[in-house]
């Protein structure tokens, strides 16, 4: 079970980011959990300073600009 | 350069739709056409150089690199100058923000990064290319990273920190200089390409229909204002214009990529350079939601020193640059 998380204010990057991550787990047929996370207080844990953030099991993997969907593949697998 | 725009622009609306050269119609569509065309090739070229230059510059690198140096005063100038390299995304602002102030960065420079961020952006820099030329762009960027490094400079000595909100005080008072270590991603450069094209070509669709209408609004203008018409109005003379330009810019909230086509037509139409760009600073540089946002770090009363400051610079700006263009 993956705990996935994607970090960020609701802009249009953050938005396509978790379109992405969710068909991507989708299709793959993984079991995961996929949070938006929108407060910024949270957010600010993870050391970030550029939205979106993908974070996998608590790790920040891609900051900043939208994963294609074959990145966030190879990220879960 | 873009002579091959206006042949097909020409030929498109005169040839092949049939309207007459040289009428009302005719110019509004023509302009529309060649407008919209040149608009799309510098977007498309912009953004993506300035996608290329991000990758080398990630935003990591330069907190680290700021809060480990000390410049004795150019920090205000590097922090600017990334601000304009940066590419802004306004829900970034605050992150950016806390990121800074984690860092260790003095407030004053925190500032100056904040002010440029939004100023001077990729779109707006194609946009500006496309509408104004070279010279014009050129002095809208050195002017935009001033603005910068002045209200920086500014806000940096009015000892604001008391100002902040709670949350953002207790993470100042724990900040640390030189945080981890940043990890690079290991791609080559070839690798990286179509993520970077991906991404140029993600920020062009979003912001085109934004572009489309700005052109649209500006051709129809274009068309039908008369020559010279604002100078009855608004001359260089008319001492109140740049601060009511400024005023009137702040609220605004309109995407850089339609306001500056519609902007090159009042220009054209004999508005001064010096208060257009004032306006245009106003409505990119400041805005309503972009306060809303700062809300989470800052309170109310450092909002509103902190618009007051910058508004003051683009005022004066818009005076120098009556001035001297």
């Amino acid at each position: 079970m993956k705990n996935i998380k994607v970090l960020g204010t609701g802009c249009a990057k953050c938005k396509q980011m978790e379109n992405t991550v969710r068909a991507v787990v989708a299709s793959m047929g993984i079991e995961a959990t996929v949070e938006k996370v929108e407060d910024i207080e949270k957010i600010m844990e993870y050391n970030v300073m550029i939205t979106p953030v993908l974070v996998i099991d608590e790790k920040v993997t891609i900051k900043g600009r939208v994963p294609t969907e074959q990145e966030v593949k190879a990220l879960l697998s | 350069m873009f002579d091959w725009i206006q042949h097909f622009a020409d030929w498109l609306i005169y040839s092949i739709v049939g309207i007459q050269e040289g009428t009302q119609l005719g110019n509004a569509f023509n302009f529309f056409v060649y407008d919209t065309i040149k608009i799309l090739f510098l977007l498309l070229l912009i953004t993506f150089l300035m996608g290329i230059v991000n990758a080398y510059f990630p935003i990591d690198r330069i907190r680290n690199f700021l809060s480990r140096n000390k410049l004795y005063g150019g920090e205000y100038l590097m922090a600017s100058t990334f601000g304009a390299l940066t590419p802004f995304c306004s829900c970034s602002s605050v992150p950016l923000f806390i990121g800074f102030v984690k860092g260790g960065i003095p407030l004053g420079v925190t500032f100056a990064f904040l002010v440029t961020s939004p100023l001077v952006n990729e779109v707006a820099v194609a946009i500006f290319l496309g509408m104004f030329g070279l010279k014009t762009t050129v002095i809208y960027v050195v002017s935009g990273i001033l603005l910068g490094v002045v209200s920086g400079f500014i806000l940096g000595k009015m000892n604001l920190e008391p100002l902040l909100t709670e949350w953002v005080r207790t993470i100042q008072a724990n900040a640390e200089r030189e945080r981890e270590t940043f990890e690079l991603e290991n791609l080559t450069f070839f690798q990286r390409l179509p993520g970077i094209w991906n991404e140029a070509f993600g920020i062009v669709k979003s912001v085109f229909p934004y572009v489309i209408i700005g052109i649209a609004i500006g051709a129809a203008m274009h068309g039908y204002v008369p020559e010279g018409f604002f100078e009855k109005y608004i001359g260089k003379d008319t001492w109140y214009a740049v601060p009511l330009a400024v005023i009137l810019g702040v609220p605004m909230y309109a995407n850089a990529a339609g306001i500056i086509p519609v902007i090159q037509v009042f220009v054209a139409k004999g508005i001064p350079i010096g208060t257009s760009l004032a306006f245009m600073m106003a409505v990119v540089g400041l805005s309503i939601p972009e306060a809303t946002l700062l809300k989470k770090v800052m309170t109310g009363k450092l909002i509103a020193i902190f618009f007051g400051v910058v508004a003051s610079c683009i005022i004066l700006s818009g005076y120098v640059f009556n001035a001297i263009l």
